[in-house]
């Protein structure tokens, strides 16, 4: 196997790419070596009298023209990239906030609000009145507080108060409750200006408090609005990798991050229309699929397939049986359209936000939508004829996915009893030693899904329960690690867990801005009694294996600043900064209850999140972890009794044990 | 749930949902949408549906939107591979079959098959009243199986459930691998006082057919209710759960969550599948998996251990076959303690030395003439207890004698004179505590099967059974009985027990006639004993744990509603746990005397009434009447047009000139509720100078149930000459002769009722 990837599917792709000389992320990463200084946050350009790097046997000491020492420069550095990926996803929670209002007022083609209980859940939150008032009243209601969320000026953003109370209480005294979206972004950019703040401990705290606007303001918004309209996902079953692509039907691939319009391409993929007019062109029909999270936004709510993740975007269109990439925004890579190119494949950028010089630019329009996506797909389909060879790897794995908070909730109790208790109870036990969430991106520094997969498997086998979101919750579906059959491979006490609710030991709990759900499933917990009183006492941790976007960086910093234990594998950004680094441990341990470290060894961060939740166990007065106390429940013994049984041809249901010395 | 059980269960629930569509569809045409459906003397409809649903399904018509509901939860079986989750589905689903399950003997009732008739050759003897054994008439020997429990039966036990010494339910659903295993495993809960459930068939025979074969006595008194012989009936097990948390809760139909978390946290109740679990078994598991129920199964099936549905496993398999143990009376005896274990029951059993199984389940045991060996007291015979505390030197603990001959040479089914006599000592034993301690004979001594005793004082009447002789049982056990259990229960304020038993004519001459005077001594004592006497009332919280917002204030004038705790009772149990439910309530100052306002009672009951009542008065029903529980004896309530109250026992079935039954207006008294008017109350708070004096007292009582007029004759009369109107007993009218108002009138117009002439009520 080669070291770029873990991955059998993608593994066949690249050696399609190698022999026809097309190049990859893979093979540029190879050849083109990243810049040291910038990786590890020693370089300042923030203003014309640098770029200023901070090199040499005493990087600290060095001060750049301004004076600025490395620790301003690492601390501003991350920071403005916590802003950027807050921006990402707050930008993206800020459109839905549009849509649903173009929804409630009817002028937005070809959509309805898919849960009207959610919604009122959520006007509730956002002490919206919703007595006697139409869903379509509410909604638009709903738009105005969300909208209302981004533009803030003044006290706390309204989400903050789904965090738990000492959380609360925690973000006022250290000054970290964010006060609106769009002022914490500006204020951020403001402090890391040149010449404004130089204490990079005041300059994180900002930074700390521009996710929690992320976490707990545009994401969270952005998932709750999702689901309103799109409908609140429940459990699926689906298929993921290349192999998801056919070889007999139009392949339409939808890229990117935003659900709006992928819903309707979802919509105008089953129109009976189209799929005539496929049949005209000699195809059997349309095949979706996706990469990214806008794959996970419909894999959670429809079941379409994941055709990859992010660092399989190329490898798709490289099958050659591709007619459409439709994309949108975020983790999209420009070098799709030069590869497009070498294919019949269609590259259709559709947001006024994201344009790639080579593409077929269809904007979407939330007004106009079934039928531009209508549009998009009939194009896709008049390209099937276009095509020349394919080569889809027949690899593929079936896959569970649609975990909301919702329904984890539902599911442990159904419609009477839904609680955390039982996950709880499973805890407190030490059937679950913990808990950790696997999240973020690939990256082509480092082999393609082999730390995601690494950890997943060590964590389970341990009884660690797996949440997982975005690319890396791809990554573990490919793999087969998110049916319900590989419960075979978790510990015993967890194994018995997933049995009792039939659910695998990872759970797909959605895309990168649900990474919010994991904020109120951790919130939940730790209300739900027995496990402390804050997010900051449960036996879990929170590990990026593979990051690479700036969105990443935002969201380890606002589970850091919830009270959790964040460890991001690869390169540290600030690790040029002895001191930066110490505030985002030490420091920020001390102040919230969370650190943020960067391990680059798999082994080390298992170890680590390992030490940290039998360290958070202890404190809680819990039982130390013990495999062996565990397991004897499920069905196997049943299926084994009956087994001997019938061979014997004499069922006696009074005694397991003559069963077994037969 | 594991993907065996959900698969079954989901397969079970689907089916009897459909089940269930059909049955209704044919009765509505055969009977029409107004056709009445009701269970046997309920005020909650049917109460599953109206815990979950909130529906008050009165009427065949009523039953198509359960119907709807109930389909509503259904779910798909998951599939063989990459399956969807289950867990929650499965739960839904089990409620769905609960639903159905409850439409279906609905139906049932509307066409007479419900309780189930018995078609073969066993018999079923309902027995009477448990609370009130010394009023059980012989029972009549029924043609049908018990159905579900009525409102009256549930309410009499509520004190025992929430006191403890009912420590919870076991629905038993199949049938046992032999009728031996069967006996022996209701033996072992009823040794624990655990109610029995009896229900469902395998191929056909049910745990019913094989205790009535064993001639087990089955009924209210013993604790073990024959539901009916299929599964379908386990629901009235299910709807017994539920008015557990309407009755002593105050919840209200369709708060289906906070009823299941109510028996989850206070129901100690637990499925026992025996036998082949089928599809409609698993989904009616599934649904009482709902209510943190947990199901032990005697055959192999799949264990679900992870927790939380339950306080701890939800499915365990024990096979019969597998549990060590020599006999079915030791494995019975493991699988019950398994039972108990899974479902976190605390069992308190104490260990008494006799020759026959003991627990209060055998309380209610009667032993028939034509069984008896032997008998002390009742026509032929004199038989009496006295307890009296003596010097700490003077008791030599654990001594047992019998002064005179056993009853070996009396012929069988005769009677011989009795006398038993207890000395304690103690150092926090008080003189006070004599009788409270000499009442708990009664119930000490029933607890032994085979013996039977009525009564207390000088007209004690106890019976052995010819078994119990058989096995060895004689006089010396009453002693050891009692030795064991005054130690077990009072144990705080008795060190030393010792027990005489006279049999000898001369000497059981000479301690009546000291006993007599010590009851003399004991009744004037008690009669000047007043509310103005003493500085402290006692409170009774004890039925918090099923209603969290009641408090009972018992004064020496007015005793506890439910009738088992008076003044010195509470006194007692104070002493025995002092931070118990009993606690001494200052009176502080008085604010009104006639209304019996107390500054430190509103304190208290405001406080530990979590801050739901600010006030209470003593003597009123009119003006912040004491809450209740649900245990209550008797309801008070006031009927307007007559100027006066009516009070109905809990006895009574019949309907009242309130329109409303005992049942129904038992949902306005209790849960703790303050309603003006209406008041639970102890039936002995009749007799006391004290009732409702504020409101004019007793000769406001203008209608009661026949049921207390004869029960209670010596004491009521006394209370007209008290009143001075030594005729008011036939002036207040009964069920006999007004269930309305406009038959009431005229007869208090007629008789000339004092009432109708009193200040007005209002």
């Amino acid at each position: 196997m080669s070291p770029k990837t873990i991955d059998p599917a993608a593994q066949a792709a690249l050696e399609k790419a190698e022999a026809e000389g097309i190049p990859t992320a893979f093979s540029r990463a190879e050849q083109l070596k990243p810049c040291p200084i910038g990786a590890e946050g020693a370089c300042c350009k923030i203003c014309a009298m640098g770029p200023c790097r901070f090199v040499g046997k005493a990087p600290e000491e060095v001060r750049g023209v301004c004076g600025a020492d490395l620790a301003t420069v690492a601390a501003r550095n991350f920071a403005r990239q916590v802003a950027a990926g807050a921006s990402a996803h707050s930008d993206h929670g800020r459109d839905l906030a549009f849509a649903l209002q173009a929804v409630a007022k009817g002028e937005a083609q070809g959509y309805r609000i898919k849960d009207a209980q959610k919604l009122r859940r959520v006007a509730a939150l956002l002490n919206v009145p919703t007595e006697g008032r139409s869903v379509e009243e509410v909604a638009y209601d709903v738009g105005v507080a969300a909208l209302s969320a981004f533009g803030q000026q003044r006290g706390e953003i309204i989400y903050a108060s789904r965090a738990t109370r000492r959380r609360q209480e925690i973000w006022r005294q250290l000054g970290l409750m964010p006060r609106g979206v769009d002022r914490e972004v500006v204020e951020m950019m403001h402090r890391t200006h040149e010449g404004v703040d130089m204490d990079a401990e005041n300059i994180l705290d900002q930074a700390m408090r521009t996710a929690l606007a992320d976490g707990w303001g545009g994401s969270m918004l952005a998932t709750d609005l999702s689901d309103i309209l799109f409908g609140t996902p429940a459990p699926v079953q689906s298929m993921a990798n290349l192999g998801v692509l056919r070889e007999d039907q139009v392949n339409i691939v939808v890229h990117g991050h935003e659900p709006t319009l992928s819903e309707m391409i979802v919509a105008a993929s089953q129109d009976p229309e189209l799929i005539a007019y496929a049949r005209e062109k000699g195809a059997t029909g349309i095949n979706l699929c996706g990469i990214c999270c806008t794959s996970n936004e419909i894999l959670m709510r429809h079941g379409i397939p994941p055709a990859g993740n992010f660092l399989q975007q190329e490898l798709a269109i490289i099958t050659g049986a591709v007619e459409a990439m439709i994309v949108d925004v975020q983790c999209v890579m420009q070098a799709l359209a030069p590869l497009s190119k070498r294919f019949h494949t269609r590259l259709i950028t559709t947001s006024p936000k994201a344009r790639i010089p080579g593409a077929t630019h269809m904007q979407f329009n939330e007004h106009t939508a079934l039928d531009d996506a209508k549009a998009i797909v009939r194009l896709a389909i008049e390209n099937f004829p276009n095509r020349k060879g394919t080569a889809i790897p027949k690899v593929s794995s079936p896959m569970i996915a649609g975990f909301s908070h919702e329904y984890l909730n539902y599911m442990q109790g159904g419609r009477f009893r839904a609680s955390f208790r039982p996950l709880n109870d499973a805890v407190i036990a030490g059937r679950i030693r913990g808990a950790v969430g696997i999240v973020g991106c690939n990256n082509a520094r480092q082999p393609h899904d082999e730390g995601i997969m690494a950890l997943v498997k060590e964590f389970i086998a341990q009884d660690v329960l797996v949440a997982m979101t975005g690319c890396a919750a791809i990554g573990a579906g490919k793999y087969g690690y998110m049916t319900p059959e590989i419960m075979a491979a978790a510990g015993p006490g967890l194994r018995e867990v997933c049995e009792a609710i039939g659910i695998p030991p990872v759970l797909h709990l959605g895309s990168c801005v649900d990474n919010s759900r994991i904020l109120t499933v951790l919130t939940q917990m730790a209300t739900e009694g027995g496990l402390g009183e804050d997010i900051s006492d449960l036996p879990a941790a929170g590990i990026c294996p593979e990051w690479m976007s700036e969105k990443s960086l935002a969201i380890g910093t606002y589970f850091v600043a919830s009270g959790v234990y964040v460890i991001f594998g690869g390169h540290s950004p600030v690790g040029a900064s002895r001191e930066v680094t110490r505030i985002m441990t030490e420091v920020w341990d001390a102040k919230v209850g969370g650190r943020l470290e960067f391990v680059p060894d798999h082994a080390e961060i298992l170890r680590r999140a390992l030490a940290h939740i039998d360290a958070k166990r202890a404190a809680l007065g819990l039982p130390a972890w013990d495999p062996t106390r565990f397991g004897t429940s499920g069905d196997t013994p049943v299926r084994e009794f009956l087994t001997v049984s019938d061979e014997q041809y004499s069922l006696n249901m009074y005694s397991a044990a003559r069963a077994a010395a037969e | 749930m594991s993907r065996y059980i959900a698969t079954a269960a989901i397969r079970g629930a689907n089916r009897i949902v459909q089940e269930a569509e059909e049955m209704l569809q044919k009765a509505l045409q055969e009977f029409g949408p107004d056709a009445p459906v009701a269970f046997t003397n309920t005020a909650y409809y049917l109460p599953v549906i109206l815990g979950f649903t909130g529906i008050e399904v009165a009427r065949l018509g009523d039953m198509p939107r359960v119907l709807e509901y109930a389909k509503g939860l259904l779910h798909a079986a998951p599939g063989e591979h990459n399956w969807l989750p289950y867990l929650g589905e499965t739960l839904d689903c089990g409620v769905a079959t609960l639903l159905a399950e409850e439409l279906i003997e609905g139906i049932r009732f509307v066409r007479g098959l419900e309780p189930e008739p018995i078609t073969w050759g066993g018999t079923y003897t309902q027995s009477a009243s448990f609370t009130s054994p010394e009023f059980a008439r012989e029972g009549e020997v029924q043609a049908r199986l018990n159905g579900p429990i009525d409102d009256i039966q549930l309410r009499a036990w509520g004190i025992q459930l929430v006191d403890g010494r009912m420590p919870g339910f076991a629905a038993i659903v199949g049938a046992a691998k032999s009728n031996e295993a069967a006996v022996q495993i209701v033996r072992e809960l009823q040794k624990r006082n655990i109610l029995v459930f009896l229900s469902g068939n395998v191929n056909g025979r049910s745990i019913i057919h094989q205790l009535m074969e064993e001639g087990v006595e089955m009924g209210y008194d013993t604790y073990i209710v024959p539901f009916g012989t299929d599964t379908i009936s386990a629901i009235y097990a299910l709807g017994f759960a539920t008015r557990s948390a309407l009755t002593f809760g105050g919840m209200k139909g369709g708060q289906a969550r906070e009823i299941l978390l109510y028996n989850k946290y206070r129901v100690f109740a637990f499925v026992l599948a025996l036998g082949e679990v089928d599809d409609l078994k698993y989904a009616t598991a599934a649904g009482a998996i709902n209510y943190g129920f947990p199901t032990l199964a005697d055959t192999v099936i799949p264990q679900i251990t992870p927790t939380g549905i339950t306080r701890y496993e939800h499915v365990v398999s024990m096979p019969w076959d597998d549990i060590p143990g020599e006999n079915d009376t030791e494995k019975a005896r493991r699988f019950v303690q398994r039972a108990i274990e899974v479902r976190g029951v605390k069992v308190k059993i104490t260990e008494v030395p006799i020759p026959v199984p003991y627990g209060s389940a055998f309380e209610g045991e009667r032993v028939r003439k034509q069984d008896m060996r032997v008998e002390f007291g009742g026509k032929y015979s004199r038989c009496f207890e006295y307890l009296r505390m003596a010097d700490f030197d003077a008791v030599e603990d654990g001594k047992v004698t019998v002064v005179g001959p056993g009853f070996e040479d009396v012929p069988e089914g005769e009677a011989m004179d009795m006398g038993i006599v207890v000395e304690v000592a103690g150092r926090k034993m008080q003189e006070d505590f004599e009788p409270v301690l000499e009442r708990q004979i009664h119930y000490f001594i029933n607890g032994a099967s085979g013996i039977q005793h009525i009564g207390q004082r000088d007209i004690a009447w106890i019976r052995i059974s010819k078994a119990a002789a058989e096995k060895g049982f004689n006089l010396e056990h009453f002693g050891k009985i009692l030795y064991a259990r005054f130690h077990a229960d009072f144990g705080a304020i008795v060190d030393k027990v010792q027990v005489t038993i006279y049999t000898d004519p001369a000497q059981v001459e000479q301690w009546l006639a000291r006993a007599r005077e010590a009851y003399n001594q004991r009744n004037v004592r008690l009669a000047g004993m007043t509310d103005e006497s003493v500085e402290e009332f006692y409170s009774c919280t004890l039925c918090q744990s099923f209603a969290p917002n009641h408090v009972c204030v018992v004064s020496p004038e007015r005793l506890g509603l439910c009738g088992a705790y008076n003044w010195l009772d509470c006194k007692a149990s104070h002493q025995i746990n002092p931070t118990g439910p009993n606690q001494p309530i200052k009176k502080g100052a008085c604010l009104d005397p006639v209304y019996g306002i107390f500054d430190g009672v509103n304190q208290f009951v405001y406080q530990n009434s979590h801050q739901t009542v600010s006030n209470v008065t003593m003597y009123s029903i009119m003006r912040d009447p004491m809450t209740a529980c649900g245990c209550f004896e008797c309801i008070a309530m006031v009927i307007p047009e007559a100027n006066g109250i009516m009070v109905v026992s809990r006895e009574d079935p019949s309907m009242t000139p309130a329109g409303m039954t005992f049942s129904t207006l038992a949902g306005m008294a209790g849960g703790g509720l303050q309603t003006p008017g209406v008041m639970g109350v102890g039936k002995y708070y009749l007799v006391s100078k004290k009732f409702i004096s504020a409101d004019g007292g007793f000769k406001r009582v203008v209608w009661m149930s026949s049921f207390l007029k004869e029960t209670m004759a010596e004491e009521l009369k006394a209370v007209c000459e008290r009143e001075g109107d030594p005729d008011l007993l036939d002036k207040i009218a009964d069920e006999r002769v007004a269930t309305t108002v406009e038959e009431l009138l005229p007869f208090l117009e007629e008789k000339g009722h004092p009432a109708l002439t009193m200040d007005p009520l209002f």
